[in-house]
């Protein structure tokens, strides 16, 4: 040791260490200088983006729903509500043995296999902290029970939320239509920020027209969670903004006694208002439980729907697509007057039959026999065709269709509905684009008296009828009346919008065709003449019997008892009372009911007493009325 | 030199029982720092912040033992710690404890202990002896012994396997041989063959090794597996900004976004409830303690004292660079904790008994003839 401490030279050793340290703390400097540099780089360039990235780690949106606003109908009734419905649901996390636990729950509450199923679906994927429904809309019972034996059931909670319900049930299923699940291609359309949180959409009828204005806003919650996604505190609270609430034309009692009137029968009524184009009722039959909808249908239910006979999701109100028949004939003979092509006192042979010149076919009368020497009045009241046949010859196509659509036929007629049909107008160009093939005369025949290809919904010929009431000045339908804010109670009134005016050459010609229609229920040979009994009121109205050619395609093929029932012909009557001071149109269709004047017209006639000659509303709608 | 006036300052005090004013106080100030996060971290527990408040009284108890002890007595006894540690290795091997994955636990029934970590305190003390019986600068033959005496070890601590220790002890042996003045040609050839061996090391790694290297040159391949610490890090202190989002306010850690917010992760919570500020200060007291370290090194009376002192220093820098470089994401993820601050036993009392050496050093002076 002393020898090699005497080879040693400690001054040496010491310049060394000194130069080597001096080295090191140079070294350790730039490194220092590397990690200051980064974290400047980190913390001070990049710090928005991690201040970002660190609140989008622990903010956690939870949505709140706004909620839907509510429809009631013209007096205030309600037609759509939300009511208080239970859930059960089940915390995973907090459940030992969820096998047995569902087990012992099943004694109180009766689970299905398919609440199971989807509720071992919704299970999978999810945090075990996350609540998970396990019944939906339980019954004030089962909640009682669970309630009383909840103990034994830690990790469950029957939870309340809110439910869409109808009150009317069946009565507006077409036109109030319904709520369900948003499906994916719904999904596609709507802005997802409008549907953040919210689940239910309009399917279909005023909740689907209006589903801007009933939906509301949706609030959020903002809460911090932890990087389970367990929420911890919260941070940010946006009220959601209810819906609005809305007040339909509808008059709900006018829709149940056109419901009542329509018995066991298929078909259609509507009525309107001529005076501003208010829906006061539409009913289709059969109709259907809208609420089945709500918490997501079957498909086993949802096929009985669909392969039902009677149609019921079928809205023949907006989408039936009828042959009119003779409800036409008033519009038809207005046209001949128009075009200066009738002397409506000049008497024409009807022999029941008629043929075209340079044709062996003979076009038959609804009427054997014919009518014998008929004027345009009579012709109207009996509903001679072959007086029509004979007219249309000079009228043309041309004129039938440029006027039909002044009266709203073969287009929708834009009321705030969805999809409304138009039915079918047909005119050389329809048939040029249609079919390919120019038109023949014979089909002018079928035309005017509402048959061939001429098709229109039962809401088309309530609204012709209206405009016949108005002479010309006439509103396009609608069914929204007035919209109110939910929590100002602020109401924003829905104006109605005139109907393009229909003004004739001579004035005189719309007492005529309501002459015609008068004695179509007053004069003693008036095809409806039956329900001119006891009647307080004027009507004027016009029998149809739209014949059916053939099952539509669509429809499935019937039994054979059925098959006679569907080779009938459809029933029509349309209507507008009283005379002198139009307040109501109506149009009847009985699918498959026969004749006009036997089944549809009584039934409208209900229809005008449940509306004329009901006590006046409490709440008289003035500023509804008074608009004209 | 025992307190015997009546009317001595805490320091003179202090420096009577063979305590370094200067290095305590950093010391002291650095562990204060930690027990702030760590209570932080931990979610304010108080079951660690008694843990680890225990660790560091055994620490700091070691500490002033080893001060009290003459320098002396370290080199006598290198060899035969030395000695002792590659047998605890050996054993570890053969019987330690597996923990996450890796043997690196002796469990002496009370207590559980990793001897690498001694081996790091074991290393540099035996090459800095070995070196200081030779004439300086060491020639090739004696860097030959000097760097089998580290390979020893240091493959021992590999085949746990723990890279991470292995590399630091290599480097506490280096760094001794560093400061005795090897020749730079020589320190340039060993770095070539180093570099050389980095093939053979890379595909001698473990398939996890491997990942660490490979995340930290892209983490966002793989943000949810491996690449996923490391992403959380650099949220928890990007989002921490000039003055931080303050104490106990950390979200990241708080929330459980980062992992191993108390241990190896802990600085990423410290940048994130402090700042670039509070980081810089951070930094300004760890660079203080190497300075300090390196001025008793320089300041020391022989060439084993000089050597441990420096290599010492050295060390502790490297352990809070790579610490830190692998929280922010520019070295790859070995498990080295942050000193003084991780929550954790072992490293911490090995770490203040080498302060305790510095401390030894620095008060046991002999008057030496002019």
């Amino acid at each position: 040791m002393a020898a090699d401490s005497s080879l040693k030279d400690h001054a040496l050793e010491r310049a060394v260490f000194i130069s080597r340290a001096a080295v090191a703390c140079v070294i350790m400097l730039l490194l220092l200088g590397v990690l200051v540099t980064r974290l400047s780089f980190l913390q001070v360039f990049q710090y928005d983006y991690y201040g970002t990235r660190s609140d989008d780690n622990r903010m956690r949106v939870q949505l709140a729903a706004p909620v839907r606003g509510l429809i009631y109908d013209r007096e205030g009734r309600l037609l759509a509500d939300n009511l208080p419905a239970y859930r059960l649901d089940l915390i995973p996390e907090q459940v030992e043995d969820i096998d047995a636990a569902l087990e012992r729950l099943s004694r109180y509450i009766a689970l299905t296999p398919t609440d199971l199923e989807r509720f071992n679906k919704r299970r999978r994927g999810q945090p075990r902290f996350r609540p998970v429904p396990l019944r939906f809309n339980l019954t004030q019972a089962e909640v009682a029970r669970f309630e009383v034996n909840r103990r034994d059931f830690p990790g469950m909670e029957v939870r309340a939320g809110l439910r869409r319900h109808y009150p009317l049930g069946e009565l507006t299923s077409h036109v109030v239509g319904y709520v369900g699940a948003i499906n994916e291609r719904e999904l596609k359309t709507i802005d997802e920020q409008s549907y953040r949180g919210i689940s239910q959409i309009g399917k279909s009828g005023v909740e689907l027209a209006h589903e801007g204005l009933l939906r509301g806003t949706p609030g959020s919650r903002i809460v911090e969670a932890n990087a389970l996604g367990r929420p911890l505190r919260e941070l940010e609270y946006n009220r959601p903004t209810p819906g609005q609430n809305i007040h339909l034309t509808l008059d709900a009692r006018l829709q149940a006694a056109a419901y009542a009137a329509m018995g066991e029968n298929e078909g259609a009524i509507v009525a309107l208002d001529p005076r501003n184009g208010d829906l006061l009722a539409a009913v289709s039959k059969p109709g259907f439980d809208p609420e089945a909808f709500i918490d997501g249908i079957t498909q086993k239910d949802y096929n009985a729907l669909l392969t039902h006979p009677g149609r019921p999701l079928f809205d023949r109100v907006l989408q039936g697509q009828y042959p009119p028949g003779s409800t036409v004939k008033p519009l038809m003979a207005l046209a001949a007057l128009e075009e200066n092509i009738i002397d409506p006192r000049r008497r024409v042979w009807c022999p029941g039959y008629f043929e075209l010149p340079n044709s062996e076919r003979k076009w038959r009368d609804w009427k054997r026999d014919g009518h014998g020497w008929v004027n345009m009045a009579e012709a109207i009241y009996r509903s001679s065709d072959v007086y029509f046949y004979k007219m249309s010859m000079d009228l043309g196509i041309d004129n039938i269709s440029r006027f039909g659509a002044r009266f709203g036929l073969g287009e929708p007629l834009g009321i705030d509905m969805p999809r409304e049909k138009g039915g079918i107008l047909p005119s050389r160009e329809w048939k040029r684009a249609r079919k390919n093939v120019h038109w023949f005369p014979g089909e002018t025949l079928n035309t005017v008296i509402g048959q061939g290809y001429m098709t229109s919904t039962p809401l088309q010929l309530a609204h012709m009828t209206a405009l016949l009431a108005m002479r010309g000045q006439g509103w396009r339908p609608r069914v929204l009346a007035e919209s109110e804010d939910a929590i100002s109670g602020h109401r924003q009134l829905n104006q109605p919008s005139p109907w393009p005016a229909i003004t004739l050459k001579d004035a005189g010609h719309w007492n005529l065709i309501i002459g015609a229609m008068e004695d179509v229920v007053h004069n003693p040979r008036g095809t409806a003449r039956k329900i001119s009994l006891n009647a307080p009121y004027r009507i004027a109205g016009k029998t149809g019997t739209s014949q059916v050619y053939g099952l539509a395609q669509d429809q499935a093929a019937p039994d054979l008892e059925d098959v006679e029932r569907q080779l009938r012909d459809h029933a029509l009557f349309v209507a507008f009372a009283p005379i002198d001071d139009p307040r109501i149109a109506v149009a009847v269709l009985i699918e498959h009911g026969g004749g006009g004047g036997a089944v549809a017209a009584p039934i409208a006639r209900e229809v005008l007493d449940a509306y004329l000659l009901q006590k006046p509303p409490l709440q008289a709608r003035a500023r509804l009325e008074g608009t004209r | 030199m025992s307190p015997r006036s009546d009317r001595i300052t805490v320091s003179e005090w202090l420096t009577a029982w063979r305590l370094d004013v200067p290095l305590l106080t950093g010391l002291l100030i650095c562990l204060a720092l930690g027990l702030l996060v760590l209570y932080s971290a931990s979610g304010q527990s108080m079951q660690m912040m008694t843990n680890q408040a225990l660790r560091l009284g055994v620490g700091l108890v070691a500490m002033f033992v080893v001060a009290q002890i003459p320098p002396e007595w370290y080199r006598t006894a290198a060899p035969w710690l030395y000695g002792l540690s590659v047998a605890l290795l050996l054993i570890v091997i053969a019987v330690g404890t597996t923990a996450m994955g890796a043997q690196r636990w002796l469990d002496l029934g009370f207590i559980r202990f990793q001897p690498s970590e001694l081996v790091k305190l074991a290393v540099p003390l035996c090459v800095a002896a070995f070196l200081h019986d030779r004439a300086l600068p060491p020639g090739w033959r004696v860097v030959l012994v000097t760097l089998l005496l580290l390979a020893v070890p240091a493959v021992l601590i590999g085949l746990q396997p723990d890279l991470g220790t292995a590399l630091l002890v290599v480097a506490a042996g280096a760094f001794v041989v560093f400061l005795a003045g090897v020749h730079w040609r020589l320190m340039a050839l060993l770095a070539l063959l180093a570099a050389a061996a980095g093939p053979l090391l890379w595909y001698n790694m473990h398939s996890y090794q491997k990942t660490r290297v490979l995340t930290l040159l892209n983490p966002a391949s793989d943000p949810t597996g491996a690449g996923y610490h490391i992403t959380q890090s650099k949220i928890a202190i990007g989002s921490g900004g000039l003055f931080g989002k303050g104490w106990l306010n950390g979200s990241q850690a708080h929330l459980n976004f980062l992992p191993e917010s108390n241990t190896d992760f802990v600085f990423a919570v410290f940048a994130e409830e402090t700042g670039l500020m509070g980081v810089l200060a951070l930094l300004t007291v760890y660079f203080f303690i190497i300075l300090r370290g390196l001025y008793i090194a320089w300041r020391s009376q022989d060439t084993f004292q000089r050597l441990l002192a420096g290599s010492l220093s050295l060390t502790f820098f490297v352990y809070v660079f790579v610490n830190i470089g692998m929280v922010i994401g520019i070295l790859p993820v070995v498990g080295v904790p942050l000193p003084l601050v991780s929550y954790g036993g072992t490293s911490m009392v090995v770490l203040l008994m080498s302060f305790g050496m510095l401390m030894s050093i620095n008060t046991h002076r002999r008057l030496l003839a002019t």
